[in-house]
């Protein structure tokens, strides 16, 4: 079926704000949908909090709101712009959210406004637990075991079924509080009894422990005709236990055989049929256990998710705009493939060459936050790297993180440390796997202690190998040349990777270096009268300015006024965040020059690496604005991510940020000489 | 503009005094540590590792895009005379078991993988792959551009080719792919079709359908797939006449996968002709669709670098879905076969057009190009043995 004819007008509900969880993905999904949608001659408004987001700049909707993501709000808008249908699935869990409290509070039937991309239903489904359950079993799959109970007696019932260790959630309590792992039945009464009176309901959730187990992820989609596709399988790196937002994950998924990998498909489509998402993308996380091969289904999310904006960029397969289009009542096989230009969109893409997502965190600037890893997200952004093998994409990734390690370069681990950090996930935990494989430890130990599957051991154990043969074969060389005539010891560190001789730095914060005066005339950073200094580690808004992203911590969830206003902010001048070495640093380090770039230089568009960014461009002053935006009164020209980032395979690694910036390392490598002070 | 000139980097030799540090991120895979080479007939050489066994193989050097079922791939009979490159470039890492094979042996010429996986990581696998290919004494080769051979091979064409770890000299081993045997005017259904009839097993059901199955190099999911539908399968050699096989008065007949050129294969367009007249149910898969083609009076072309892999598109034109299937041929049947009025085109492949499935509008007879039964790929298509049972069904009740 072609387009749906009674579609004329569309509002996109956008993210709101920035937070751990819900990043630029959202915007970067918005604005395909909403290019998608005015392509088919569909008018777009659009509601977002958010300024500092692409989708919001004039030139994209027809009509843009910047307002509060409230269901007053929403109501208000869609009583003024009247559109024929609501497109909730790209804005996040924010947005269907929103949509689910409109079509409860009765509004979009009162207006005659339809739900597109999902139902009620579906988004009911996907996110109530029991329901979920409840779908899985109509359909034959497997959940992971678990039951309500109201006292420890009835507890004790469902452990029978769910066994040791298990997992205690106490119903209806704030992010979970009260309910925990536990592995012997002494801590579970103890366990229980405190659930139950935290439960405002006096009610727990018993749950069988899925902890270690691999974990896995389909990104699917779905049209009107039951056409069904998936578009891209990864697999978690880190086993369950680990959010997948602080996992590193890998696509396509690399230790399922055929047999499992089609089970995992049919389990998909028969999942998004029961759910009821009529058209569009849904992403489904299933858990495998690594012993017996059972699988269980986790969650399904109804919507475009963080996973699909990797997926996207990983095939080559732009999600949110097909599911955009699909919405509108298209078919996969009506859609072009925008990569072939002559095959429909109806196919499941396969890759040639592996890529690898590495999470970014920055618990520098919160330093109330526990850096242990677990269910709850911490990272602020993510790296993605395309490599034709495993290892050249993580380690690709790795030097993408700008954390100040080239690979695995680090030689700052402490050996004594290795036990305890493997035990407890950290953001350094993959860094002492990487150590622990240098040092001869046995894979099985390290795989019981970790849950990383032995097949990415050993192609860490790869890398850690042929470092020592590189090292080794260097040696020689480097005899050589210290015997030569006029050859510096720094350039012979240099030419050996540097890394053994010259440790970097690692303890980083990110600065924006256009802003801050001191870079311009070069002066070194201790005397620079920088607005925040970066030691302090908290997110002011000053220096938040572009990110839009400040107080997006754990523990913290303040976030600024003066998100994008900032007058440093010129097009041209944008592209950068850059390490900066912290004052605490040795005095080396400050004799390291800052670095220039040419105006535009940094562009990422310019920069070969990061064929997934798009300008920088200046936001035209003389584009359409909505009565909404001007009378906000955000006029300011802000440099920003182009939402079309489409990442061309093979190409290096990309960095892409929560702080809503995609940029390529090489961008950051142009440097000019020193300035003298 | 010769294909050489166009990929410098594929020529790249390694010689045995040269450091492993040399090839960056790689290791010797193989327990035999030697070179390995691959030429194809056009002068394109690659140097890379040895991989499975030691020793020479010829074949027509194809590529697969499916990103796993390598085991499969490797025991489907399809592939007979094949020296399959995979495209992904991780192959191995789930090692290899006991119960994802297509047949009792691997039946490829040869392997060529991007790089071949040390640890073999499955709570199934068995073993590792590169154990399993030695001792079947299938050649090998990793650790060369498999994206500059696959896209030499869509460039120019599938191209003949030899892997040996014996010798490196260039012309030699160009000489020999050149020598090899063409897949043109092959009849390989020959050489891979069980000597002597036999009973396959049957379906629990009462009344299971009796099906007498052509095995031109059949896949063992078809046979899985036939008696979970209900069938009481006897698979009968290639060359079975079409009167022995009325003989066995069955139901339905079908006609399996397999190797080579359709065309050679008069004596299965004579016997599925017979049949047909018979009007007895036929469903031919693969080479069993090319042949019924033939049978019905069309013609077979060969595909310039064939379909091999699990995500092709294939429109069913009787309902508008789009399945996802797994394909594995070289050949296919020409268009022009549906100026006859008797015979109605059911399924596209979506990429290029080309033939995938058809029907005849006054006998029951149903065929695809394409592998319903997957293994490896999508599970879209397995209504496909329904069908045919529906039409075992409807002779059955006139």
């Amino acid at each position: 079926m072609p387009k749906d004819p009674s579609l004329k007008s569309v509002l996109v509900i956008g993210s709101g704000p920035i937070v751990i969880g819900q990043a630029c993905e959202f915007d970067y999904s918005g604005t395909q949908a909403i290019k998608a949608l005015r392509k088919e001659g569909i008018r777009v408004s659009l509601v977002n909090s958010n300024p500092a987001t692409i989708m919001t700049d004039p030139e994209y909707a027809d009509r843009t709101y910047v307002e509060p993501l409230t269901p007053e709000v929403l109501e208000a808008i869609l009583e003024r712009e009247r559109p024929d249908a609501v497109l909730p699935t790209v804005g996040g869990q924010t947005a269907l959210n929103l949509a689910m409290e409109l079509s409860r509070r009765g509004v979009l039937d009162r207006l005659g406004i339809r739900l597109i991309g999902a139902s009620r239903q579906a988004i009911e489904v996907g996110e109530d637990r029991r329901l979920f359950k409840e779908a899985m079993g109509r359909i034959g799959l497997e959940v992971p075991r678990s039951g309500f109970a109201r006292s420890v007696a009835e507890a004790r019932k469902v452990l029978e079924v769910t066994g040791l260790p298990a997992i205690i959630r106490p119903s209806f309590t704030l992010g979970g509080t009260g309910g925990g792992t536990v592995y012997n039945v002494a801590d579970f009464d103890e366990t229980v009894e405190r659930g139950l009176d935290l439960s405002p309901t006096h009610e727990i959730l018993v749950e069988e422990s899925v902890l270690g187990w691999k974990e896995y992820e389909l990104e699917v989609m779905r049209d009107n005709a039951d056409n069904f596709v998936v578009i891209c399988s990864i697999e978690n790196f880190d086993p369950m236990g680990i959010h997948t937002g602080d996992s590193v994950t890998v696509a396509p998924a690399q230790t399922l055989t055929d047999r499992e990998y089609q089970l995992m498909r049919n389990a998909s489509r028969r999942i998004i049929r029961e759910v009821g998402v009529e058209t569009g993308g849904s992403n489904i996380q299933f858990a495998v256990d690594p012993k017996t091969g059972r699988m269980v289904v986790i969650e399904m999310n109804p919507r475009v998710s963080r996973s699909s904006a990797l997926a996207s960029k990983a095939t080559g397969f732009p999600i949110a705009k097909i599911a955009a289009l699909l919405a509108i009542g298209y078919r996969l096989d009506e859609i072009r493939n925008d990569i072939t230009k002559v095959t429909p969109a109806c196919f499941e893409p396969v890759l040639d060459y592996v890529v690898v997502k590495i999470p970014r965190w920055a618990f520098e600037k919160f330093a109330d936050a526990s850096p242990l890893l677990g269910t709850q997200m911490k990272s602020v952004g993510e790296v993605m790297a395309i490599g034709r093998t495993f290892k050249e994409a993580l380690q690709k990734g790795l030097r993408g993180l700008e954390t100040g390690t080239s690979g695995f370069s680090r030689t700052d681990l402490d050996d004594g440390q290795i036990k305890a950090k493997l035990l407890s996930p950290d953001p350094d935990r993959i860094f002492y796997v990487k150590r622990a494989l240098e040092l001869g430890w046995e894979h099985a130990e390290i795989h019981r202690m970790t849950g990383i599957d032995p097949w990415f051991l050993d192609q860490m154990q790869q890398i850690a190998d042929m470092e020592k043969q590189i090292i080794a074969a260097a040696r020689p060389l480097e005899q050589r040349a210290a015997s030569g005539a006029g050859s510096t010891p720094a350039e012979r560190a240099g030419g050996l990777g540097g890394a053994p001789l010259a440790p970097p730095s690692f303890t980083t914060t990110l600065v924006e270096w256009a802003s801050s005066p001191s870079w311009r005339d070069g002066r070194p950073r201790a005397s620079s009268p920088s607005p925040s200094p970066p030691s302090t580690g908290s997110p002011t808004g000053a220096r938040s300015t572009r990110t839009g992203a400040p107080g997006t911590g754990p523990g913290s969830r303040r976030r600024s006024r003066t998100t994008c206003c900032s007058p440093s902010w010129r097009p041209g001048a944008s592209a950068g965040w850059r390490r900066e070495t912290s004052p605490s640093d040795s005095s080396s380090s400050r004799r390291t020059p800052p670095p220039r770039r040419a105006p535009g230089s940094c562009s990422p568009k310019r920069s070969p690496a990061a064929a997934c960014a798009s300008s920088a461009g200046a936001r035209s002053p003389s584009g359409r604005r909505s009565w909404a935006t001007r009378r906000a009164g955000r006029g300011q020209p802000s440099p920003r991510l182009s939402s079309d980032a489409r990442c061309a395979p093979a190409s290096p690694s990309v960095t892409t940020s929560s702080r809503g910036r995609c940029t390529g390392p090489a961008g950051r490598r142009r440097r000019e000489p020193p300035r003298k002070g | 503009m010769t294909a050489e000139e166009t990929l410098p980097s594929a020529r790249r030799t390694l010689t045995p005094e040269e450091p492993a540090s040399a090839v960056l991120c790689s290791r010797i895979v193989s327990s035999n540590g030697t070179r390995a080479t691959l030429a194809l007939e056009d002068g394109l050489v690659f140097e890379g590792r040895s991989f499975g066994a030691t020793g020479e193989t010829t074949g027509e050097v194809v590529f697969n895009t499916a990103m796993c079922g390598y085991q499969e791939v490797l025991t489907d009979p399809s592939y007979a005379g094949q020296i399959v490159t995979m495209t992904y470039p991780h192959i191995g890492n789930y090692g290899v078991n006991r119960d994802d094979v297509e047949s009792v042996r691997p039946q490829v010429a040869g392997f060529i993988v991007r790089e071949a996986s040390t640890k073999a990581s499955s709570w199934r696998a068995s073993g590792e792959l590169h154990r399993y290919l030695e001792e079947a004494g299938v050649v090998g080769i990793s650790e060369i551009d498999t994206r500059a051979l696959t896209r030499h091979l869509r460039t120019h064409g599938a191209k003949r080719g030899v892997v040996s770890t014996r010798s490196h000299d260039r012309e030699e081993l160009v000489a020999k792919a050149r020598g090899s045997r063409s897949m043109v005017g092959l009849d390989l259904a020959r050489e891979v079709t069980c000597p002597e009839p036999y009973h396959f097993g049957s379906a629990p059901a009462p009344h299971p359908y009796k099906v007498v199955a052509y095995d031109f190099g059949m896949k063992q999911n078809i046979l899985r797939m036939l008696t979970a539908a209900g069938c009481d399968v006897t698979v009968v050699p290639a060359t079975t006449s079409g009167d022995d096989t009325l003989a066995l008065k069955p139901d339905g007949v079908f006609l399996s996968n397999g190797p080579g050129d359709p065309e050679p294969c008069d004596y299965a367009v004579e016997a599925s002709r017979r049949i047909m007249d018979a009007r007895v149910p036929m469903f031919g898969i693969c080479l069993g669709h090319q042949i019924l083609g033939l049978a019905c009076g069309g013609k077979t072309f060969k595909l310039k670098f064939g379909h091999r892999g699990a995500n092709h598109p294939v429109k069913n034109l009787g309902t508008g879905h789009v399945e996802v299937t797994s394909q594995n041929h070289g050949f296919s049947v020409d268009p022009a076969l549906f100026e006859r009025p008797e015979l109605v085109l059911t399924h596209v492949n979506l990429n290029d057009g080309t033939v995938e499935g058809f029907r005849h509008r006054d006998l029951p007879v149903i065929s695809v190009q394409y592998h319903p039964e997957a293994s490896p790929g999508p599970h879209d298509s397995h209504y496909l043995f329904g069908d045919f049972i529906q039409l075992m069904e409807a002779r059955r009740q006139p």
